[in-house]
């Protein structure tokens, strides 16, 4: 059975469908991409997923469990979410300390401060870091913190929006390869969202391509790999990510 | 655009930059975040990489004379068409920016005036050039000519009404209108889907091609500016490190340019753990 199962979700806001009937399934310790512009609601699925966003139908199953209304604390216990710029998720008058706190604390958690010790070494961030405020930090650094702030509670599920979009090349290899060693060694699953065919592509096993608020196809990484897209809206993405093309009608003297 | 405004056409450069130095002031005296920049560009597409902070975004604003206070832009030489940029007067500001060299920035959001029609903005550019009875043509001439298939609706609408790639087309039409000899384009589609960021830089590319304009594209996307450029120059911490063909970048000699090209991941690489990036002291020197 899927950890994950989720069939003919939509959302949408007044007038606006933002996710029109998307339906997929995550196994345990799989690592799920979602891939699309902006605007194709990739990023909704996963707010959906956390209780972020009211959802007008279809269902979420996690652990056999249907998810509706407010989630329970516990919920995210098992279930924590990464967002894409770690300028703005991270509170600037906290220190790192106290954003990794702060969630042992909600979930009554006793040796906190053992925890957040090692939470700051498995994401490569010393202990030196404890105490720094977030502009103290660079762009790679606080994402750690917020993977570590994510981390402090050992989920199963980790929801990862756009984790590496506001890093650069050097930096997002680095991360890219903390979150593939923490998946690794601690049986995670995730679902990540991205614009980056190549780094979904790099980092799921399968992937669902989305455009204007619905499912396009799903793919494994083979056959992305092989070029196996059978829409045309999938290819046009293959094909953009590979750099520029000229057009043809214009010739170069 | 008419030839005889260039005094250098030919194969002279276009702008001369030569040992470009831009400093800020700070607790513990100068910092030089560009140390030496020099190159020389014709009417070709340039591009200029580097990481967030290596100075590649501030090297275009000097060109402009738009280092921020309390910055300091120095220069053994820096020469655009024949003149002497380093002692320009505000007034031959007036009569260069916008005119004969235009900037195009990241994002259309912040870029645009929130509170003006495009169409009122675009007559505001065009008018610098032109007569007030001519401006409205040619702004409607130059959003057909960034492929805005739907002018009319486009000219009368508020930048918020418009999505961001078309934002950034407005923008584009809008530098351009002037009809310019260089156009420095500081990430000009990083904010923009990749199927629409081709499309925009086919535009880009038709404006070099067919008018012969000077392009500096300032980008931190070494696919991109490797499959759109003619030369590209590399840039890390504030020096170029190195200088070569576009369609050698993929084996260019610095170990940083290569380790920037390695840490990428591909669609049809299979490489966990991704190589990262090893910092040399020896690069920034």
């Amino acid at each position: 059975m899927p950890l994950i199962d989720i069939s003919g979700l939509s959302v949408s806001f007044g007038p606006v469908s933002a996710v029109r009937d998307v339906s997929f399934h995550v196994s345990e310790g799989e690592s799920y991409g979602i891939v699309g512009e902006s605007g194709s609601g990739k990023s909704t699925v996963l707010r959906a997923i956390c209780g972020l966003t009211p959802v007008t139908g279809g269902s979420i199953v996690i652990d056999g469990e249907t998810l509706e209304g407010p989630r329970k604390p516990d919920f995210y216990r098992h279930v924590q979410m990464v967002f894409q710029d770690p300028y703005a998720s991270l509170h600037p008058r906290h220190t790192v300390d106290k954003v990794l706190s702060e969630p042992l604390a909600i979930h009554g958690f006793v040796d906190a401060e053992k925890r957040v010790e090692r939470a700051l070494e498995e994401v490569g961030l010393g202990s030196g870091f404890r105490f720094r405020y977030p502009h103290q930090l660079s762009g790679g650094q606080r994402q750690r913190v917020a993977i570590a702030r994510a981390l402090i509670l050992e989920p199963r599920v980790m929801l990862l929006d756009e984790p590496t979009s506001a890093l650069d090349a050097s930096i997002q290899a680095e991360v890219l390869n903390l979150l593939d060693r923490l998946r690794s060694e601690r049986g995670l699953t995730y679902i990540l969202v991205s614009h980056d065919l190549a780094v979904v592509a790099h980092m799921c096993e399968r992937l669902l391509v989305m455009q204007h608020g619905r499912a396009v196809e799903e793919l494994t990484r083979a056959h992305l790999q092989a070029h196996e897209a059978t829409q045309p809206y999938t290819r046009d993405l293959l094909a953009a990510s590979e750099g520029y093309r000229p057009d043809p009608a214009l010739r170069h003297p | 655009m008419n030839p005889d405004r260039l005094k250098n056409a030919g194969s002279k450069a276009l702008l001369t930059v030569d040992d470009l130095r831009i400093a800020f002031p700070s607790r513990h005296g100068p910092v030089e975040v560009v140390r030496g920049v020099s190159f020389a560009l014709g009417r070709e597409r340039l591009g200029i990489v580097g990481e967030s902070g290596s100075g590649k975004s501030q090297t275009g604003r000097a060109i402009l004379g738009l280092t921020p206070r309390p910055g300091r832009a120095t220069a053994r030489t820096l020469d655009f068409d024949g003149i002497d940029l380093r002692h320009a007067t505000p007034a031959a500001w007036r009569s260069l920016r916008g005119i004969r060299i235009s900037m195009i920035m990241q994002d259309p959001k912040f870029s645009l005036n929130p509170v003006m029609t495009i169409g009122r903005q675009l007559i505001e550019a065009a008018r610098r050039t032109s007569s007030r009875a001519e401006s409205k043509d040619r702004a409607m001439a130059m959003l057909e000519a960034v492929q805005i298939h739907d002018p009319y609706r486009v000219f009368g609408a508020y930048p918020h009404e418009l999505s961001g790639g078309m934002g950034q087309r407005a923008m584009i039409a809008m530098m351009l209108i002037t009809e310019p000899d260089l156009l420095i384009a500081d990430e000009p589609t990083s904010a923009l889907d990749v199927t629409v960021q081709i499309e925009v830089l086919r535009i880009l590319d038709r404006l070099v091609t067919d008018r012969g304009m000077g392009l500096i594209f300032i980008s931190h996307d070494l696919r991109l500016v490797s499959s759109f450029c003619d030369r590209v120059l590399v840039m890390y911490a504030g020096r170029v490190v190195e200088e070569v063909k576009a369609k050698d970048l993929i084996r260019a000699k610095h170990p940083y340019t290569q380790g920037l090209f390695k840490c990428l991941p591909l669609i049809d690489g299979d490489r966990a753990p991704l190589p990262t990036l090893q910092r040399d002291a020896d690069w920034a020197l």
